[in-house]
């Protein structure tokens, strides 16, 4: 005989402005089977807790209904003070009075009925409960981390520091991301590359940490705990063991004419080649694309000066598995380019260009050796235009989002630029200043203050160019729209930063979701901003929004210590609301009939095949089983299944009937 | 080949000369029109400008009258005519409730199914594939494809070129074996139809399109509207007057370029 | 409870521009492209983006200034506003229904006299004719605007040249025309 105890709780004024909780609590007290019904201001509290714990033991309760918010909230909540008071917590339901009733309806006495019949429907299905145990599974405890920019160099650094493996993996033939390419970092302007470099050759260092540079992730399957991942190592044409880095390759390769990628197309590379002297690994690769040996079968140049004899052409792509429990995405971003802006020339001025093409200009490694000078014929620009929000916060081109780092940016670039040209005019058209930080709009303040950067507040209808100058349109906004021309010798554009190209394919590889725009999502915005919605799966850095140094180490120490904690234990429980294939006595063994209908649905590749063979190995019938790790109880499969032999623990076809029933019954 | 064609009043009147060269190059290159019967003036700037419904009834009434005869594909050289009988189709498309009330005004039935050309396109739709074979004297001169306004704006109702720096007409003029210079007027206003009423912003804007032009060397300017050729080259006096200037540098509907 | 139901009738003059011509003034962020890209910009008393930034404040006296001002005669649509729009606001179609309003209520500036009088005579000239007679719009023009003297040199240059005919040319479908401007004349 089954004995309910309902608690209904008020929320404080949530629940209890608009329902009448103690009419619900003593209506529902007279419904059969209930044998204990109260009210209580906070339920989710330590009295309220202890009010249900005594009652189970007190009233003998064989099931217990909270009704109060959503499950999403304190459905963990009360099924531990369940436990606590001896019940199997999988005994326990949640009627949401919240979010479903008190919400949503002004107050009167239909809310009240309806909150009544919202428990009734919960009373019903709670009798059908059957006490559950969590599932177990084992936790590998090795990471994977991919991308190795800061981000993904801090989340390493992190995770290996804790004592636990890691595997980097990154695309291109070297780690440092785009903080290799910056000159100097806002607010404070210390060197880029003096903070990052060390870092990254602690990474190749560290005994705890396996980097596979120019490397791709190929698939991911599996899950929490559990991931089998498949990485393509791509062909380095170079036997890193054997080359000293010694460099003679990349002088003597007779194709020099290559757009450096490092140097944002500023500057030419051969075919093999280091990406920069401070790459790690500081070991070349050769560009098939471009390697005149590859495209024409002759050359073989590099090969006969390598003095260690380490190239090898017919190197093919590797492939490796391997088992991991946790991941970190810290792919990162990219900018547009001057070629998405129409107005400002489709990118075919040579002097107007993007932020990071600044970067490359102003650092001391880049093109220029750090003089300010424009590509189009090496002058040294006497009057400069930075436009901040180019393509950021503009509907019209597909980018509503405020891209973050630019204002700063922006600020720094005028900042160098006069630190480095004395006699120049800086001119910054912007529409808000946007400098949240820690000493950051004092840092705005003193490119306007000390260095004397024009800012102009209005954004730029056009750009063109006569007579060897860039001529730029705008209007200052704050005397009523009065018209500015500005004769410019250079424009940098503070280009919108948008995902990497590739994010939305690797997104579908790990299965986890991704906005509008391609950048990663995280599970809550508020509460959960590390983890994705796929569970040992977490965030680090830009490829989930624009963000800049200090925000993406600080993500990636949050995404390292998530890792860290799911390493710390030596395996995992799992909620075990899962669905299962029904059993029968032999010869039928289950009522499924093999169709597999429910695999090609069941969108978390939980469904594999169970063979039932005699005792010689014949095979008698195949059935259809769940891989409980894998399934997240979504019902799919249960609602395709034709022979219904498959269910749902914790959410039978009968418990759903019950609810429906219940509801349909005058009482 | 039979078009419909809708010349429009400025065609018949100040842009004859625009009209001729349009109708030269069709029979050169046997490509036959006819006139949508009766037409009437599209309302142009004035009609938008002091009387919605009556902006959208008057393009009506010539894409009725077009669709009555059996015209499917309009070509329609004026650049501003172009632009209003294209938004109209747009508006009624947009907004069946207007569309009925139009058909009312009207007292025509309207569908909106015309294909409505404008000049460039119709050369590079029908001029272009057989130019090779017809080609007399190549065009070398040095040009400044000057597009205005109405052509390429508003991008998303036209849905013709870019809104920035077009190419189509620089495409054609190249093919005629011009070369068009890099030029940031191109679809800078002239003033439009201010032409009369307030000849001095007219003379200053068609100013400062003239000058860009000859200051990059042009030898002259391609225009395919009979407003912004009035405003370039009728108004060149007071342009000059104003800017205190000489300016001489010819204005060439892009048809006589083709007939050259 | 949807936000909309919060809205009381909006009066304002922004109220009216959005429900006639599905244009949000509260769009606009006062980047202040529009002004920097508008060709008559300089001559106007409100560049584009100072209009939006009046509409928004949805102020009797800040409407009224609109609607009495020179710059929405100015607007010459030649939709580069509109192109360069982050906001993709139609600036063009507002300038249409202001310059409408401010004929209903009286509040044409003084400066636009010409302006007007020019768009009066030209549909003048085609409500009759159903074609634009350019000679007769010149003439009405001088009438309205009282500008005898200006273009009379042109003249005589374009009717030799066959440009200005003497004579208007009358379309068959006149008295339809006539109708359609009666029945559009609210």
């Amino acid at each position: 005989m089954a004995r309910i105890g309902v608690f209904v709780c008020h929320c404080g004024e949530n629940i209890s402005a608009t329902v009448d909780c103690g009419k619900v609590a003593d209506t529902i007290g007279k419904l059969k089977h209930v044998a204990y019904s109260t009210e209580y201001k906070y339920m989710c509290s330590d009295p309220g807790q202890t009010l249900i714990k005594d009652a189970i033991r007190e009233h003998k309760l064989t099931g217990v209904v909270v009704s109060a918010c959503s499950p999403r909230m304190h459905e963990p909540t009360f099924r531990k003070a369940c436990a606590e008071g001896g019940l199997n917590p999988f005994l326990c339901e949640m009627a949401n009075l919240r979010e479903h009733c008190s919400w949503v309806h002004e107050k009167n006495e239909l809310t009240t009925e309806k909150a009544i019949d919202i428990i009734r429907t919960q009373v019903e299905k709670v009798k059908l409960n059957s006490a559950l145990q969590p599932i177990r599974v084992p936790v590998t405890k090795t990471s994977m981390v991919i991308g190795g920019g800061i981000a993904g160099i801090q989340a390493a650094l992190d995770i290996a520091n804790c004592g636990h493996k890691v595997v980097m993996v990154e695309r291109s033939p070297s780690i440092g991301g785009h903080m290799s390419q910056l000159s100097e970092t806002f607010p404070t302007l210390d060197c880029s590359q003096c903070i990052l470099t060390p870092r990254m050759v602690e990474v190749a260092q560290h005994p705890n940490i396996t980097l596979y540079t120019y490397a791709e992730v190929e698939s991911v399957e599996g899950f929490i705990g559990n991931f089998k991942v498949k990485i393509r190592k791509k062909a380095k044409s170079l036997d890193e063991k054997a080359c000293t880095g010694c460099g003679l390759c990349t002088t003597k390769c007779p194709q020099k004419k290559i757009p450096n990628e490092f140097e944002q197309g500023m500057g030419m590379r051969p075919a093999i080649y280091v990406p920069f002297p401070q790459a790690v690994p500081n070991r070349p690769v050769i560009d098939k694309e471009h390697c005149t040996y590859y495209i024409k079968g002759k050359c073989k140049v590099c090969e006969i000066v390598c003095p260690t004899k380490a190239i090898r052409f017919d190197q093919p792509d590797e492939i490796l598995d391997l088992e991991i429990g946790a991941i970190v995405v810290s792919t990162g971003f990219d900018i547009k380019h001057a070629d998405f802006f129409p107005e400002y020339g489709y990118g075919k001025y040579k002097d107007v260009i993007d932020g990071l093409q600044f970067e490359r200009l102003a650092s001391a490694s880049g093109p220029t050796a750090g003089a300010i000078l424009r590509p189009s014929d090496g002058q040294v620009p006497k009057n400069i235009v930075f436009i901040a929000c180019a393509g950021s916060r503009d509907p019209a081109k597909g980018i509503a989002y405020c891209s973050k780092i630019c204002c700063m940016y922006t600020a720094k670039h005028a900042m160098l630029y006069k630190h480095k040209v004395h006699e120049g005019n800086a001119h910054v058209f912007y529409m808000d200043i946007r400098s949240g930080g820690k000493n950051y709009d004092e840092f705005v303040r003193r490119a306007i203050e000390e260095d004397y950067v024009n800012y102009i507040r209005g954004r730029v209808s056009t750009v063109y160019e006569r007579d060897g100058k860039l001529i730029v349109k705008g209007v200052d906004t704050l005397l009523g729209a009065q018209p500015v021309e500005i004769v410019a010798d250079m424009v940098v554009l503070a280009t919108a930063g948008v995902a990497n190209p590739g994010a939305e394919e690797l997104a579908q590889k790990l299965h986890v979701s991704y906005d509008s725009h391609k950048f990663f999502a995280e599970a809550h915005p508020k509460l959960k901003p590390v983890e994705t919605n796929t569970a040992g799966i977490f965030l680090a850095g830009a490829c989930q929004n624009p963000k800049d140094i200090p925000d993406s180490v600080s993500q990636a120490s949050g995404a390292a210590v998530k890792v860290a904690a799911l390493f710390s234990q030596n395996g995992l429980t799992r909620e075990p609301l899962v669905a299962f294939v029904n059993r029968t006595a032999p010869p039928m063994y289950s009522t499924c009939v093999g169709c597999f209908l429910c695999q090609s649905v069941c969108p978390y590749q939980a469904i594999e095949r169970e063979d039932f063979k005699t005792r010689d190995g014949k095979i008698i019938k195949t059935v259809a089983k769940i891989n409980e790790g894998l399934c997240q109880g979504c019902g799919t499969c249960v609602a395709l299944c034709r022979s219904k032999s498959i269910d749902l623990y914790g959410y039978s076809n009968n418990q759903v009937y019950a609810e429906v029933v219940a509801l349909l019954n005058e009482f | 080949m039979k078009f419909g064609i809708y010349p429009g009043c400025s065609l018949t009147g100040s842009a004859r000369d625009y009209n001729e060269s349009v109708f030269a190059l069709a029979e050169a290159f046997e490509l036959e029109f006819t006139q949508i019967p009766d037409w009437n003036c599209c309302g142009a700037t004035a009609a938008h400008n002091l009387n919605k419904e009556l902006s959208l009834a008057l393009p009506a009434r010539i894409l009725a009258l077009a669709e009555k005869n059996g015209l499917d594909e309009i070509i329609v050289p004026c650049a501003a005519c172009y632009s209003r009988l294209v938004v109209t189709q747009h508006e009624l498309k947009k907004d069946p409730e207007l569309k009925n009330r139009i058909s009312e005004v009207i007292e025509m039935d309207y569908k909106g199914t015309s294909r409505i050309l404008n000049v460039i396109e119709w050369i590079d739709k029908y001029i272009i594939p057989q130019l090779d074979a017809k080609i007399v004297n190549q065009f070398r001169y040095k040009v400044a494809c000057y597009y205005g306004c109405l052509l390429v704006r508003p991008n998303k109702v036209l849905n013709y070129d870019r809104a920035e720096d077009p190419q189509t007409m620089d495409i054609v003029m190249t093919k005629l074996g011009a070369t068009p210079i890099d030029y940031p007027y191109k679809t800078e206003c002239c003033g439009a139809g201010f032409s009369i009423s307030r000849t001095d912003i007219v003379s200053k804007l068609s100013g400062k399109i003239i000058e860009d032009a000859e200051h990059r060397g042009a030898d002259a300017i391609i225009v395919a509207c009979p407003m912004c050729h009035s405003n370039l080259d009728m108004r060149r006096p007071d342009i000059n007057k104003y800017w205190k200037t000489e300016y001489n540098i010819p204005v060439i509907f892009v048809t006589q370029a083709i007939g050259q | 409870m949807s936000h909309s139901e919060h809205h009381t009738e909006r009066n304002s003059l922004a109220g009216s521009i959005e429900s006639k011509v599905d244009v949000k003034a509260q769009k606009c962020y006062q980047c202040g492209k529009c002004s920097a890209g508008c060709p008559v910009a300089d001559d106007m008393d409100l560049p584009p983006s100072v209009v939006m930034r009046l509409l928004q404040t949805e102020q009797p006296d800040n409407d009224d200034r609109i609607l009495r001002s020179h710059s929405i005669w100015l607007c010459v649509t030649c939709e580069m506003c509109l192109s360069r729009c982050p906001m993709e606001i139609d600036i063009p179609s507002m300038m249409d229904y202001l310059r409408q309003r401010s004929r209903s209520e009286k509040k044409v500036n003084k400066k636009a006299r010409n302006i007007i009088a020019f768009h009066k005579s030209f549909l003048n000239s085609i409500r009759f004719t159903g074609r634009l007679y350019e000679l007769g719009l010149i003439l009405d023009y001088k009438r309205q605007s009282l500008n005898l003297t200006q273009d009379i040199s042109l003249a005589p240059k374009m009717i030799s040249r066959g440009k200005l005919h003497l004579f208007p040319t009358m379309i068959k479908g006149t008295a339809h025309i006539a109708r359609i401007f009666k029945k559009t004349s609210n």
